[in-house]
């Protein structure tokens, strides 16, 4: 009897370890798979336009997904628990209608002072996101849908207060210099998303607290069980995302240098599709930021194809929607294979 | 008595008492908030949210969350337009833009059901395609040369009343909706599944059946939606209605629908309308812009689960107490 619940022991935990070496297998899979989606877009389109394959619109693209990037990587903390934020849109342009309207009244203020100002509102409305999700036990969906509208609201509030639009003229130099300065001839914002992306996702991979946040999102009963705080977790995850969101804010204001109350609408929709087309698991507890970045690439790459190949700007949404779904369809097909294949190798063993 | 003193305590009277409160401060506000042409405004302002929130209402007792509504009103809305403007019948028009809901509610529920997703990300993925396909179909035109017929079903009355057309629709709706959730065998099916999936389908209900009838009920009802908005604004444009799954998901909420299914009702889904009706009302009475009165629906929309989950917490925590007392009392 010992030995047979022994044995099953032995077995169940061999399928687990083959269920993670196999979905592990599957995630690296993804990561080249992506790479390869690239390429192929990158041969048809080059095929067809020419000017597409240069290293002066390969910049194009990494800097028209660099901002776009940094609030996916902190979207993806996000998810990684089971959650989502969609309160990103608003919180960008919250952030950068502030932080403009700031250099605009002060312009002879230190920059570090309005990039500080910019990151601690995103930081704040991250919070009350957080506060609202993890004490105050209000589903996320529920909690950053009322914060998409109520953060928005505040835009429309300030701008009516002040200013309906800030234009390049009203701000010093030095703060739209922040979008267009380069460093050793890369531009500082391909720079900056950069090494966001390789803190967090060195954070993700090697930090006890980075790997408790993927447990917390894979089984949250377990991971509440073994002691990990899980309400401190998703709250510091929304928190986290909100300060992304607000350096976001900060760099969008010097990239457009025009900005009104209604910038950044709609860059949820973007941002989610870049997430869960880099890999990351909508259920939460798996994904990597390599992936979520390779996954904000290619729709950046997508986007300045269409652009090149004179396909209507109004495609775009419709193409955000398609590749969620797209994402997500693929990503049930190879769990169910996954499962499939496991099952049929314990029934030969 | 106690059904008296059961219903005194409970969210539907609450809701009573905060849209007598809404009605109350609307007539100190304004002399003309009581007139019939103000209610006229009130109520057809707010129709197709009020008719989105019906399968809304089961949609999310059934345990799954439908957020592509909007975007499925602006689709139909825009797909009703260029069918009309490119010189087909107005009833073929109206026919293909809910064959339209119909298919696209058809999509989202058999992604929910058959690949087994979680029906948020499907919808929050439909939510950006069916609002791209309506970019991609009307660019950013618009089409507002509507026949008059139409457009008079859109903002006319029933003769002799104050009542919009679709005010009626949404009454007939009413009728369908609270017979199908509150009195049959379907209804009850809804209640099982939003408590317990494992447990109704072991009890023999077909749940991915139920909620793919959900799913297309509820696109079938969103391209009604747009009917009726592009009916009343004379206007199809691929932007018509956006937002607008925040407000219907916040009446069903504030309705007292739960939102991780399972329990809820009509009643309450209802009066939560009508005090959003007038909430909208006084603030544009207040001349507060649409913007600002999205923040304050936001707000609700968060009160609503928030507000409820707090008075637990409250009652819990003085329950504690009385345990307490009673306990040092016996010492």
């Amino acid at each position: 009897m010992t030995t047979t619940s022994q044995e099953v022991e032995r077995a169940k935990q061999r399928s687990q370890v083959n269920q993670a070496r196999l979905l592990g297998l599957v995630s690296r899979v993804r990561e080249l798979g992506l790479l390869i989606v690239l390429l192929l877009i990158v041969l048809t389109v080059s095929v067809q336009a020419p000017r597409f394959l240069s290293i002066d619109n390969f910049e194009q693209i990494l800097l028209s997904v660099a901002i776009l990037a940094i609030v996916a990587v902190g979207e993806t903390l996000v998810v990684l628990t089971r959650n989502v934020d969609l309160s990103v849109g608003s919180i960008v342009g919250f952030t950068a209608f502030v932080t403009a309207y700031f250099f605009k009244q002060l312009p002879g203020s230190n920059l570090l002072l309005g990039i500080l100002l910019g990151c601690a509102l995103g930081l704040v409305l991250g919070m009350v996101n957080g506060l609202i999700v993890s004490f105050g036990r209000v589903p996320a969906i529920v909690a950053t849908l009322g914060t998409l509208y109520a953060y928005r609201g505040l835009v429309f509030i300030v701008s009516s207060n002040t200013t309906s639009q800030i234009n390049a003229s009203d701000v010093p130099s030095s703060y739209l210099a922040l979008a267009t300065t380069q460093i050793f001839g890369i531009p500082a914002l391909i720079l900056i998303a950069a090494v966001i992306a390789v803190i967090v996702g060195y954070f993700l991979h090697a930090s006890q607290a980075g790997r408790q946040l993927y447990s917390v999102g894979s089984n949250p009963e377990a991971a509440n069980m073994i002691g990990i705080r899980r309400d401190w977790l998703v709250f510091a995850a929304f928190a986290a995302s909100g300060l992304l969101c607000g350096l976001a804010g900060v760099l969008w204001g010097a990239r457009f240098a025009t900005v009104d109350s209604t910038n950044a609408t709609g860059l949820e929709l973007a941002v989610i599709a870049a997430v869960v087309v880099g890999g990351v698991n909508i259920f939460g507890g798996s994904g990597t930021i390599l992936g979520v970045m390779l996954g904000a690439i290619v729709l950046g790459t997508l986007q300045n194809a269409l652009n090149i190949l004179n396909v209507s700007q109004f495609w775009l949404q419709a193409l955000y929607g398609a590749a969620i779904l797209g994402a997500v369809v693929l990503d049930a097909l190879i769990t169910r294979w996954v499962q499939r294949t496991i099952l049929s190798r314990r029934k030969k063993a | 008595m106690k059904r008296l003193k059961s219903f005194l305590t409970s969210w539907e009277a609450l809701l009573v008492l905060l849209l007598a409160l809404g009605i109350g401060i609307g007539s100190v506000l304004s002399p003309y908030f009581l007139s019939g042409f103000n209610f006229y405004a009130l109520t057809s302002n707010i129709m197709e949210i009020a008719i989105m929130a019906l399968p809304m209402t089961l949609i999310i007792i059934a345990g799954e969350i439908d957020l592509s509504v909007a975007s499925l009103l602006g689709l139909t809305s825009v797909v009703l337009g260029l069918l009309w403007q490119s010189g087909h019948p107005m009833w073929l028009a109206i026919g293909v833009a809910l064959l339209v809901g119909l298919v696209a509610g058809c999509l989202n529920g058999l992604l929910v059901t058959k690949l087994a997703l979680p029906s948020l990300v499907v919808t929050i993925g439909t939510l950006a395609l069916y609002r791209g396909l309506a970019y991609v179909v009307l660019g950013d035109q618009a089409v507002s040369s509507f026949p008059t017929a139409f457009t008079n079903l859109g903002f006319g009355t029933i003769p002799g009343t104050e009542l919009p057309w679709s005010g009626l629709i949404f009454a007939i709706l009413v009728v369908i909706f609270v017979m199908v959730l509150h009195f049959s065998r379907l209804g009850r099916q809804l209640y099982a599944m939003g408590n317990n999936k494992e447990a109704a389908r072991f009890s023999g209900i077909n749940v991915g059946r139920v909620k793919l009838m959900l799913f297309i009920l509820s696109g079938l009802i969103a391209a009604l939606a747009g009917v009726i908005f592009t009916a009343r604004f004379s206007s199809a444009r691929p932007d018509n209605a956006v937002g607008f799954e925040l407000y219907v998901v916040t009446v069903v909420l504030l309705g007292g629908v739960n939102i991780f299914g399972g329990r809820g009702s009509l009643l309450g889904v209802v009066l939560a309308i009508f005090i959003v009706a007038v909430l909208q009302n006084v603030f544009s009475l207040l001349n507060i812009s649409g913007d600002i009165q999205s923040l304050a629906i936001g707000l609700l929309l968060i009160l609503s689960v928030l507000g409820p989950n707090i008075a637990r917490r409250i009652q819990v925590v003085i329950a504690h107490r009385r345990l307490a007392m009673g306990s040092s009392k016996q010492v």
